[in-house]
C-alpha cells in the first residue's frame, strides 16, 4: 500500500482547521491537534487508508482536542469541564483558505510571525521546512510560531480582516523565496491561487498575476554559476511561456472588474508592468512609454509617493531614462536621495542611468557604491562586476583587454 | 576534530604584502577569476568534508553598549581609526589540525587579484572552543 500523498494532506489543512476553528475552537490548540493528526494519519493511512480524509483528519483532531481538555481539566482537579462539547461545524468550503489567512495575517502579529504562522497552518508546511526556508534554527522558528499562537488566544478571529495585510503577508513569503531548499515563492503562489478562489477582489488577482509574470522569468534570472543576471540580457528562451500567458489572464480579468470608482490597485498596476517586460520579443522591443504611463499611475496612489513609496518613485526614474534619456531619469532620483540615499538599490539605479546617459565613470562610481551597501552575496558580487565593467568600457572603448598587453 | 574560523578582513591586521585597489577597480576578467575561484574554494571544503559554514558581512558597522535603566542604546559608528579592524567574511571549517588549518588559510589567500597574481591576503585564523 502506497504512503499517503502529501500534497493532497497539505491541501486539507486549511480546510480542516478551519471547520475546527469556526466551529469555536482555540486557534493555537486546533493547530496542534491537527498536527497530532497529520502525524497519525502518516503513520496510519498506508495499512488502513480513510474513505473519507477530510472527515478522518477531523474526527482525529477533536479527539486531541477532547484529550487535551481533559488532562487539562483533571490537572486543574475540577470536577466537570467548563467547555461545551464542539458544537456540528457549519462551514462554507471556499472561504476556509480565506478565512485562515486572516487569523495568521492578524494585526496584532508582527509580519515575520504571520508569515511563518501562514506557511505552518495554511500552507501546512512543518517547522522545520520554514526554519530552513529562512535560514533560523528549527527551535527559533518553533517558538515564533508558538509565540504568535498565545497572541492569537482569547482574540475573536470571527471577524472579517484586512485583506490588504493578506495581500501583504503572501507578497512577503513569495519574495522571500528565492533560495533555499523550501520553494517558498512556489508556495506563494499555490497560497494566492486559492485566495483568488475565496474572494474577486481584483487584488487578489492582481497580486497572483504578479507572482506567475515575475515568477516565469526566473529560470534566466541566474546563470549556471550563480551570477545574476539582468533582465536585458536575459535568454528569453528560458522564460516559462505557460505563467507568462496565465499570469495575463489572470490580470485581464481583474482589470475587466476595475470601474470609475474602482481604479486597478498596486499590485495590478504593477503585474501590467511585469506583463511589458514579459511580452518584448527582445530588450530592445520594451514598451517603455506603456511601462512608464502604468507607473504614472502606480505613484498616485499614495499621497506623498517620495516618502509612502519610494520603491515605484524609484521604478518611474528607470523608465523616464529609458523613455526621455539616463539625464531625465537622474534628475527624478534626486528627490529620493534623503529617503533612499543610502540604500544600495538607489545607487544602482543611478549607475544604470548614468550608463544610458553616457557617463561611464559615474557609473562606475555609482555601482561601486552600491556595491558597499549591498546585504546580499549575489547582489554584491553582481554590482562589483557591473562597477568594473564601466570602468573598463570607458578605459578600453575598442574592446581591448583592460589587463593590457 | 577542532573547528576554526577563517576570518577576512575589509581591513586591520599586518601589512599587505601586496597592496591593491578595491575590486570595482579592477580588470572586468580578474573579478571574474577571484569570485570563480572563491566559489570554489567553497566547492572543495564540501567535497572535502569540513565546511561548516561561509558567510559575508556588510562593511557598516555599529557598536552599541546598555545606556543605562531607562535609558535607551548607546550607539557610535565613529570615529574609529582607518585602521581598525573590520571582519568582511569567513569560512568555518572542521579539520583534523591547527596545521590543516594553515594549509587551508594560505589557499584562500592564494586567491587571483588584479592581473590574475595571487592576492597574498592575509588570512586571521582563529579556533573554535568545543
Amino acid at each position: 500500500m502506497q504512503g499517503p500523498d502529501e500534497g493532497a494532506l497539505r491541501a486539507l489543512v486549511p480546510r480542516v482547521l478551519a471547520g475546527l476553528v469556526r466551529r469555536g475552537e482555540d486557534f493555537d490548540a486546533a493547530e496542534d491537534a491537527l498536527q497530532e493528526a497529520l502525524l497519525e494519519a502518516l503513520r496510519v493511512w498506508p495499512e488502513h487508508p480513510p474513505r473519507d480524509s477530510r472527515a478522518w483528519l477531523t474526527t482525529v483532531a477533536t479527539r486531541r482536542l477532547v484529550d487535551a481538555r481533559r488532562s487539562e481539566a483533571a490537572r486543574h482537579r475540577r470536577e466537570e469541564t467548563t467547555y461545551a462539547e464542539p458544537r456540528p461545524a457549519a462551514t462554507e468550503d471556499g472561504d476556509d483558505t480565506l478565512f485562515l489567512l486572516f487569523c495568521c495575517c492578524h494585526p496584532d502579529l508582527a509580519p515575520a510571525s504571520q508569515v511563518a504562522l501562514t506557511l505552518r497552518a495554511v500552507g501546512g508546511l512543518t517547522t522545520q521546512e520554514i526554519a530552513d526556508a529562512f535560514y533560523v534554527p528549527e527551535a527559533t522558528m518553533a517558538q515564533r510560531i508558538s509565540r504568535a499562537k498565545r497572541t492569537l488566544r482569547g482574540r475573536r478571529l470571527d471577524q472579517p480582516g484586512d485583506l490588504a495585510v493578506v495581500l501583504r503577508v503572501l507578497y512577503l513569503v513569495y519574495t522571500a523565496g528565492h533560495a533555499g531548499r523550501v520553494d517558498l515563492a512556489g508556495e506563494a503562489i499555490r497560497l494566492a491561487r486559492q485566495l483568488t478562489l475565496a474572494t474577486d477582489e481584483p487584488e487578489a488577482r492582481g497580486l497572483l498575476a504578479l507572482m506567475l509574470l515575475n515568477h516565469a522569468r526566473l529560470p534566466a534570472r541566474l546563470d549556471p554559476d550563480g551570477r545574476i543576471v539582468t533582465l536585458d540580457r536575459q535568454d528569453r528562451g528560458l522564460w516559462d511561456t505557460r505563467e507568462i500567458a496565465e499570469g495575463v489572464r489572470v490580470l485581464q480579468s481583474a482589470l475587466a472588474m476595475q470601474t470609475e470608482e474602482r481604479r486597478p490597485g498596486r499590485y495590478q498596476l504593477e503585474a501590467a508592468i511585469a506583463a511589458l517586460h514579459d511580452d518584448a520579443a527582445s530588450a530592445e522591443e520594451t514598451d517603455w512609454p506603456q511601462i512608464l504611463a502604468w507607473y504614472d499611475d502606480l505613484v498616485v496612489l499614495t499621497e506623498d509617493p517620495v516618502r509612502q513609496d519610494p520603491a515605484a518613485v524609484l521604478g518611474r526614474a528607470v523608465a523616464v531614462g529609458h523613455v526621455l534619456g539616463g539625464a531625465a531619469g537622474l534628475r527624478e532620483t534626486d528627490r529620493l536621495r534623503e529617503v533612499i540615499g543610502e540604500r544600495h538599490r538607489w545607487h544602482a539605479v543611478r549607475g544604470h542611468l548614468h550608463e544610458l546617459d553616457g557617463d561611464l565613470p559615474a557609473a562606475a562610481t555609482a555601482y561601486a557604491e552600491a556595491g558597499r551597501r549591498a546585504a546580499n552575496v549575489a547582489e554584491r558580487d553582481h554590482l562589483i562586476r557591473q562597477a568594473a565593467r564601466a570602468r573598463a568600457a570607458w578605459a578600453y572603448p575598442a574592446g581591448e583587454s583592460a589587463r593590457g598587453a | 576534530m577542532p573547528k576554526y574560523l577563517l576570518l577576512k578582513h575589509y581591513r586591520g591586521g599586518p601589512e599587505p604584502h601586496r597592496p591593491v585597489p578595491p575590486m570595482d577597480q579592477w580588470a572586468p576578467e580578474d573579478v571574474e577569476a577571484h569570485m570563480a575561484f572563491l566559489r570554489h574554494v567553497g566547492k572543495l571544503l564540501e567535497e572535502n568534508g569540513e565546511y561548516v559554514d561561509a558567510q559575508a558581512l556588510t562593511p557598516a558597522r555599529t557598536w552599541v553598549r546598555y545606556g543605562g535603566p531607562d535609558a535607551a542604546p548607546v550607539t557610535t559608528d565613529g570615529p574609529l581609526p582607518e585602521t581598525s579592524d573590520l571582519v568582511a567574511g569567513w569560512y568555518m571549517i572542521d579539520v583534523e589540525s591547527h596545521e590543516r588549518a594553515v594549509e587551508l588559510a594560505a589557499y584562500v589567500s592564494s586567491e587571483p587579484g588584479p592581473g590574475g597574481e595571487p592576492l597574498y591576503e592575509w588570512i586571521d585564523i582563529r579556533e573554535v572552543m568545543s
